[in-house]
C-alpha cells in the first residue's frame, strides 16, 4: 500500500453500522434470533462480543418471542438491553413489543425491514414496521447506513429520556440499507461515551432495597391512566428528540430533525416518503430542478410519535404531494397517507394528495419510477385512488 | 377509596409498594360462598393448603374459649378459623377438597 492518505470513513453496511454503534453504546444485554435481512446486525456485533471488544451477556434466544422476552426482563432489572429483527421476527415479537412499550422499558431494536409471508419474501418493504405503529414504541426510520449508525446513538438518549422511558425501533431497509456497503462516519468511541452517559434506570428490579412489582393486573380502575402516561411520553419524545439532534450535531457535525425537507421551500410539487428511497427521490430532483422543475421531497425520519405539526407546516405550501406508503393496508390507504391527509382535514388550503403504494416484496423502484411521479404530479395528474408504483 | 390521576401514579403499572396485593379485595368477584360446617370439619387443613388466595386463617385451639371448643369434633393444636370474604372469590376449591364435605357452596 503506497497510499498514506487516512481517509475518515469506514466501508459498512448498514447492518454493520448498526452493529458499531451497538458496540460503542457496550449494552448489558443483547438477547439475539436471527432473520434475514436483519443477520448482519446481530453476527457483527456477535463478534465483536467473541473478540472482547465489548463486555455485554449475549444470549442467544430460541426465538424472537424469546428474544424480546429476554430484554424486557434485562430491562425490567435495570439494564441497557438490545435486540433486533426483521419482518415475521418482529411479527412473532409484537406481543412482547407492547409489554415492553407499557411497562416503559427504553429497549433499543434494530430493525431491518422487510416484508410479511404470504407470499413468502425476504426483501425489502415496510409493511413489518406498520403492523408495529400502534404498539407503543418510537419510531425512526433512516435512508443509508449513515442515519442507522446516527439514528442508533440518538435513539438510546431519547428512549432513555426520564420525560420519555419509551422503546425505540431504528428502521433501515432490509437489503438495500442493510447489506450494502456505504461510506460511514464513526464517532470516537470515548465521544459515544460522553453523548450516551450512565443509564439510571428509575425502577429497576434488582435494587433489592427498593422492591418493586412489574407486570402487576392492571384492570380497569387505572389500565386507562398508565395508557394516558405512555401517550404523554411517547408525545414528549418530539421535543426531547429536538434537543438530543442538537447536542447530536454538536459533536458530528451531522444535524437531524425529526422530518427532512429536501429542495422542498420553493417546490410546487413534492414527494413524501420513509426510508431508503429518499436517495432515490433527490437525485430524482436534482435532475428535474435542472430543467426548471420545482420538486422536491419530504422525508419522514421519525414516524412514531408523528411529527404532524412540523410535516403540516412542511406541507402547507406546496400546490401537489404524491404520499408513499412501502406498505399496503389492504382495504384502506397506506398508513403515511392517511395520517398526513387527515393533518389537513378543514384546513382551509391544502395541497392536492396522491396516495401511493410502492415497493412491495423489495420491488426496485428506480429513478424512472420516481420521475413518473413527478411528472403526474406536475401534470396534475391526481385521482382520490391509490397508485401502484411499479406494479404490472 | 378515591381512584388517583394518571399524573399521580408510577409510570409503567409498577408497584413501589410491597405486599399491596393485601389492598385489592378480590372478595367482590365472588357468586357462592364457601360456609364450613365446623361440627364435621376434621381440622386435616387441606382447604388452607389449597386455597389459591391464602384466604382461609387457622387459630390455636388454646386461644379459643371453652364454649367455641365444645363445637370442634377432631381437636388437633392448630384448629380451622374462619374464611376471610374480602379475598375468597369462591371458587370451591376448599369445597372441592374436603375430605368430609363440611364446606358448602352457599348462594351469596
Amino acid at each position: 500500500m503506497s497510499s498514506t492518505r487516512k481517509t475518515k470513513y469506514h466501508a459498512l453496511s448498514g447492518g454493520e453500522a448498526a452493529a458499531q454503534a451497538m458496540r460503542q453504546i457496550n449494552p448489558d444485554v443483547v438477547a439475539m434470533y436471527p432473520i434475514t435481512p436483519q443477520t448482519p446486525i446481530i453476527e457483527s456485533f456477535a463478534k465483536m462480543a467473541a473478540n472482547g471488544k465489548v463486555t455485554t451477556s449475549i444470549i442467544n434466544a430460541e426465538s424472537e418471542h424469546s428474544a424480546m422476552s429476554a430484554v424486557v426482563g434485562a430491562s425490567a432489572a435495570g439494564a441497557r438491553a438490545m435486540t433486533a429483527t426483521s419482518s415475521q421476527g418482529l411479527a412473532y415479537m409484537a406481543e412482547v413489543c407492547y409489554i415492553a412499550s407499557g411497562m416503559r422499558l427504553p429497549i433499543i431494536m434494530a430493525v431491518a425491514n422487510r416484508s410479511l409471508s404470504a407470499p413468502l419474501n425476504i426483501h425489502g418493504d415496510q409493511s413489518d414496521a406498520m403492523m408495529l405503529r400502534d404498539s407503543g414504541w418510537i419510531q425512526i426510520f433512516s435512508e443509508n447506513a449513515q442515519e442507522v449508525y446516527d439514528n442508533m446513538l440518538i435513539s438510546l438518549r431519547l428512549a432513555e429520556h426520564p420525560k420519555v422511558l419509551t422503546p425505540a425501533m431504528v428502521m433501515q431497509d432490509g437489503f438495500i440499507t442493510s447489506h450494502a456497503v456505504q461510506n460511514v462516519l464513526k464517532l470516537d468511541d470515548e465521544i459515544v461515551k460522553k453523548f450516551i452517559g450512565e443509564w439510571k434506570p428509575l425502577y429497576p428490579l434488582l435494587d433489592i432495597d427498593h422492591p418493586v412489582t412489574y407486570g402487576g393486573l392492571d384492570l380497569f380502575d387505572y389500565y386507562f391512566e398508565h395508557k394516558r402516561q405512555q401517550i404523554e411520553g411517547i408525545g414528549n419524545a418530539l421535543k426531547v428528540l429536538r434537543a438530543i439532534d442538537s447536542e447530536y450535531a454538536k459533536i458530528s457535525g451531522r444535524k437531524y430533525s425529526c422530518i427532512e425537507e429536501y429542495r422542498l421551500k420553493d417546490a410546487s410539487i413534492a414527494i413524501v416518503l420513509m426510508g431508503s428511497t429518499a436517495g432515490t427521490a433527490k437525485s430524482v430532483i436534482d435532475e428535474l430542478r435542472k430543467k426548471g422543475i420545482k420538486a422536491g421531497l419530504l422525508k419522514i425520519r421519525l414516524f412514531r410519535p408523528f411529527p404532524g405539526e412540523a410535516i403540516k407546516k412542511s406541507l402547507a405550501k406546496i400546490k401537489r404531494v404524491a404520499i408513499l406508503d412501502k406498505a399496503a393496508a389492504p382495504g384502506a390507504s397506506g398508513a403515511l397517507s392517511n395520517e398526513i391527509r387527515a393533518l389537513f382535514a378543514g384546513a382551509k388550503k391544502s395541497p392536492q394528495f396522491q396516495s401511493c403504494i410502492y415497493g412491495l416484496g423489495g420491488r426496485d423502484v428506480g429513478l424512472e419510477d420516481i420521475g413518473k411521479i413527478y411528472a403526474d404530479l406536475q401534470k396534475g395528474k391526481i385521482s382520490d385512488k391509490i397508485k401502484y408504483i411499479g406494479l404490472r | 377509596m378515591k381512584l388517583k390521576s394518571w399524573r399521580e401514579i408510577p409510570i409503567g403499572g409498577v408497584i413501589t409498594e410491597p405486599g399491596s396485593a393485601k389492598k385489592f379485595k378480590t372478595g367482590a368477584w365472588r357468586t357462592k360462598k364457601p360456609v364450613t360446617d365446623k361440627t364435621k370439619c376434621i381440622n386435616c387443613m387441606r382447604c388452607v393448603i389449597f386455597c389459591p388466595d391464602a384466604a382461609i386463617s387457622v387459630k390455636n385451639l388454646a386461644d379459643l374459649s371453652e364454649a367455641e371448643k365444645v363445637a370442634i369434633k377432631v381437636k388437633t393444636e392448630a384448629v380451622l378459623d374462619c374464611t376471610n370474604y374480602d379475598f375468597c372469590k369462591g371458587c370451591g376449591i376448599c369445597a372441592e377438597e374436603c375430605p368430609v364435605k363440611a364446606i358448602e357452596m352457599a348462594k351469596e
